[in-house]
């Protein structure tokens, strides 16, 4: 680090024009790089799933054929209409060719394809996760902050009972909360997803409170623990022998220091919200791609198995580049294109 | 003319599992306005915390008895607005370690105005241009282009002077410098001491300065006070310490300096242990490893004695001692 002679044509290198342009070609890089990573990401997933759905034991015949014994003359047709004899690596062919051109096929429960089975399920699933993801942030964040900031009685209760929530799995937490709150207290309804709009969000609180409450623990534990330790830090100490007044102290450092591995683990909780989700809509018996993907699973629905998975990968991954770009942004000692994972 | 900072009959406890240990004994001495005071001692012997407690910088839970007077106002009855003006205006400390003592996510030119704006209300394009004739001040001369850099950017000497060129932003009255060159290298240790003596001259800052360092403190400092288990053992004009001290402890340490005449060889360190001021024994601490040691130095810890137009000592065998401290220990040192 000799920047001590620092040679006169280096001078530029530290002007905010330079530094935003290098800014952009590195946040440029790095989402190219995560698109890369995503496409193959997808495929490698593509092909675990339909394997997986291969191997499992069952056949769509059964739900196709309701359980009635037919001619095999009428299986056959079945079958040749929904390419279930060729051999598997064609049929994965097939689809991953109809995929290149838009078309995730076509859903053999439902005679729909699956892209408008996606958007017609979709939405349910992504208003719970936004809704859940809202309440990490929020309660997550005030509850570690207050804990962070004011040790105390109160502190040290909020933080045990926090270590104790997130010990709770989501299904159980819908299962007490709808007794307490739908049936009991009648607050809320106890299942269903309303006729749209404000009614469905209605409908999704209680769903995203169950999603969410361990999340919520969790990242209040994670805030409260940073800030207690930034607290400490040497250069919070240089600050208050400055005499910044308090509130300047709190925010500008002890807050914004301790928001970089803070939001960064929320991120990726929230990120796990997605996979919670399946949980959570059964319980509550929400008609969102969870819903559907479990009774696709059972009846081996291939290409509406596919299309979900495939979004949720999306969606994870999509969700983690946007964590490492806010985090190169938050933290200047991070080169955008630096960070791995 | 009363004295800038006053110290007196400084005791500090600091919670330690649950107990309060002791971490400073006894501490007095007085700083007149506009003198650099030298503070040398061991590693634990309590430099940073005499600082920290004149900076009320002390960590939760900590026990203070006796009193320190800024200006002649007890800095221990400061409360909120008071002591914030205290710590924006009065006092300003520079720390050892730069970079953990900056905030890295934030701009050196954040770091250097921040002050400025907040507590002066300085506008912010005001306070910019200080913070670049600042800078100009410790020797950086591409100040504009340094404000917009993160610490990380920025060699060790480099943050230093950052952080001194902020600690003498506000014109403190008194410089609190713990240690402000041990994390540099020897060269760039002589240019910040060069920068930092010149702006306490200029300004006609008074300074406490922390140094585990003899010579050091003898090269900026007018007075140099010796520090040992948290209790002043000594207190000496800086240049009279390293030819006549008064205390064994100051005489060892002088001995445990590195010889330009002799670089080659072990140098006679101090035999035994330092102790922290919590185990120190009853009389004087000491006492353990001093080679003069007597009965009467175990008994009870022993006065700070002032000897008339030279210093004070805290060693009851002060007086017969004097002049043969250094002498003894060369002979004994050249028969083993
Ligand atoms: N937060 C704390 N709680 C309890 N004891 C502490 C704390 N900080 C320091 N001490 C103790 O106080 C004593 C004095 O520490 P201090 O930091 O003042 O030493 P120092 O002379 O500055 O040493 P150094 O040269 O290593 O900086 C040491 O024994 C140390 O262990
Ligand atoms: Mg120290």
């Amino acid at each position: 680090m000799s920047v001590h002679a620092a040679p006169p044509a280096a001078l530029g290198a530290g002007s905010p024009r330079h530094n935003n342009k290098r800014l952009a070609v590195n946040v440029l890089k790095l989402v190219a790089a995560r698109l890369a990573g995503l496409l193959g990401t997808l495929f490698v997933a593509s092909i675990v799933i339909f394997g997986a759905l291969y191997l499992a034991p069952g056949s769509p015949l059964t739900f196709l054929t309701h359980g009635r014994s037919m001619s095999p003359e009428a299986i056959a047709q079945l079958e040749q209409q929904y390419h279930l004899d060729e051999p598997v690596p064609l049929q994965y062919l097939r689809w991953l060719g109809g995929v290149l051109h838009g078309d995730f096929g076509t859903s053999i429960l439902f005679h729909e394809s699956v892209g408008s089975l996606l958007g017609s399920h979709g939405p349910i699933t992504l208003v719970l996760v936004v809704l859940s993801a809202i309440l990490v942030i929020a309660f997550g964040l005030a509850v570690g902050v207050f804990a962070g900031l004011r040790p105390g009685v109160a502190s040290s209760s909020i933080m045990a009972a926090a270590t104790a929530v997130m010990a709770v799995p989501a299904f159980v937490a819908a299962v007490v909360l709808t007794l307490v709150f739908a049936v009991v207290l009648g607050w809320f309804p106890v299942f269903g997803t309303g006729n749209g709009g404000l009614d469905t969000v209605y409908h999704l609180i209680l769903p995203a409170i169950a999603l969410s409450l361990a999340s919520v623990a969790f990242v209040g534990r994670l805030a409260q623990a940073a800030i207690r330790q930034e607290m400490k830090a040497d250069h919070v100490q240089t600050a208050i022998s400055r005499g910044l007044p308090y509130r300047f102290v709190i925010r500008r450092h002890v807050l914004r220091n301790a928001a970089m591995p803070v939001l960064t683990v929320a991120g990726l909780t929230i990120a796990g919200l997605i996979a919670g989700s399946v949980v959570v809509e059964q319980v509550f018996q929400l008609n969102g791609l969870g819903s559907l993907l479990v009774t696709s699973v059972q009846q081996k629905d291939f290409p509406v198995v596919q299309g979900i998975c495939l979004v949720y990968v999306a969606a994870f991954i999509v969700l983690n580049t946007l964590i490492d770009l806010a985090y190169s942004v938050l933290d200047p000692r991070v080169p955008a294109s630096g960070r791995k994972q | 003319m009363s004295a800038l900072l006053e110290v007196e009959g400084l005791n500090v406890h600091l919670p330690v599992d649950g107990s309060l240990r002791r971490v400073l004994h006894d501490v007095s001495f007085t700083l007149e306005a506009g003198k650099a005071l030298g503070l040398v001692g061991e590693s634990g012997s309590g430099k940073s915390m005499t600082v920290r407690t004149i900076a009320r910088l002390l960590p939760q839970g900590a026990k203070v008895d006796g009193h320190i007077r800024f200006d002649g106002t007890d800095v221990f009855d400061l409360r909120s607005e008071a002591l914030r003006r205290y710590r924006s205006g009065d006092v300003s400390m520079i720390f050892q370690d730069p970079r953990s003592h900056t905030n890295p996510v934030r701009r050196i030119g954040d770091f250097l105005t921040e002050a400025m704006r907040i507590n002066g209300k300085v506008p912010a394009r005001e306070a910019s241009r200080r913070a670049i004739d600042l800078l100009a001040e410790v020797g950086i001369h591409d100040g504009e282009r340094r404000m917009r850099q993160y610490p990380h950017e920025l060699s060790g000497g480099l943050l230093q002077r950052v952080m001194i060129a902020a600690s003498v932003a506000v014109r403190p009255r008194l410089i609190l410098a713990d240690e402000p060159t041990t994390a540099l290298d020897v060269t760039t240790q002589a240019e910040v001491m060069g920068i930092l003596g010149r702006l306490q001259r200029e300004y006609g800052m008074a300074m406490l300065f922390i140094t585990h360092d003899l010579e050091l403190a003898a090269a900026s400092c007018d007075e140099t006070i010796v520090l040992y288990a948290g209790g002043i053992v000594e207190r000496q004009q800086s240049k009279r310490l390293h030819d006549d001290p008064l205390h064994p402890y100051t005489a060892a340490l002088v001995q445990a300096r590195p010889d330009i005449d002799h670089t080659t060889g072990r140098l006679p360190a101090i035999p035994g242990n330092p102790t922290s001021a919590y185990e120190a024994p009853d009389g004087c601490a000491f006492a353990p490893r001093c080679r003069f040691a007597q009965d009467r130095c175990r008994q009870a810890f022993p006065p700070l004695l002032t000897i008339d137009g030279i210093g004070a000592s805290r060693c009851l065998r002060t007086d017969e001692l004097r002049g043969t401290l250094l002498a003894g220990a060369t002979t004994e040192e050249v028969t083993q």
